[in-house]
């Protein structure tokens, strides 16, 4: 039997079991990040150009498109992940620390639906 | 409440510890990787607003400046990716005791400086390649 009051856990101060879950996304963010990662360093550095049609063919590629996507999506959430501890390390005081979350929590957002939506209109042949 | 001791706590710990480097320098690598992201996404958006927009945003990404963070990057996703890998492989439970943390941060060094000077010297290459 928990003797913490509900109170405490709706207000997310001390434990409210949610640490599990933020390790293990961390966890398997990482682990799909090595490959998403590395497959863009390398499509980015094997691209013959930077120029607006070389690109937009190859945004335009069925799988480039998958994986961008994916990487967008990963990269977003384990990036939120990460600045969230940061955060919750360095802001201190319940207020201060709830703002700049709550911020952070948008902006990845914000990064995640840009990104994945730019990629979709390329795809979708959207760009002129 | 308010008087506990807060972090970071600098003062207590030898920051010329190599566990203490490793750790925080993946923190700042993976918090310079969400600079890299952003970077990402605004030239995902160049690309889906037009020929037009997209030559605005080559300009801009294009600066000297930003050079030198493409380079900051590279090293940054270098490390990041090898320090990451060895958090992964100490969640199974090995490579935790004190020797065998000291190989592997050497180890991380040196990876990190070979994934480096190898992805450098292909973007410099790279860069020969288009005009």
């Amino acid at each position: 039997m928990s003797l913490r009051s509900p109170l405490a856990t709706v207000l997310g101060h001390g434990s409210a079991k949610e640490g599990v879950h933020h390790w293990w996304m961390q966890r398997l963010t990482s682990v799909a990040l090595v490959p998403l990662t590395v497959w863009f360093v390398v499509s980015l550095l094997s691209l013959p150009s930077f120029d607006h049609a070389t690109i937009s063919v190859w945004m335009g590629q069925l799988w480039t498109a998958v994986f961008l996507i994916l990487l967008v999506l990963t990269a977003a959430w384990h990036s939120q992940l990460g600045v969230r501890v940061v955060v919750e390390d360095y802001v201190h005081g319940h207020g201060p620390k709830a703002l700049v979350l709550a911020l952070v929590t948008f902006f990845h957002v914000v990064v995640a639906v840009a990104g994945v939506l730019a990629i979709l209109k390329v795809a979708l042949g959207g760009a002129a | 409440m308010t008087e506990r001791p807060l972090s970071p706590h600098l003062s207590v710990y030898r920051m010329s510890r190599y566990t203490l480097l490793t750790s925080i320098l993946n923190r700042a690598t993976g918090l310079g990787l969400t600079v890299g992201l952003i970077l990402l996404v605004y030239w995902l958006v160049a690309v889906a607003s037009g020929p037009s927009a997209y030559r605005v945003a080559h300009t801009v990404l294009s600066l000297g400046v930003l050079k030198a963070v493409y380079v900051i990057l590279l090293a940054t996703f270098s490390y990041h990716l090898v320090a990451g890998i060895r958090h992964l492989i100490w969640d199974t439970g090995h490579g935790l005791e004190r020797a065998q943390a000291k190989r592997s941060a050497a180890l991380v060094v040196i990876l990190t400086t070979l994934i480096f000077v190898g992805l450098a010297w292909w973007a410099l290459h790279a860069g020969v390649r288009t005009p």
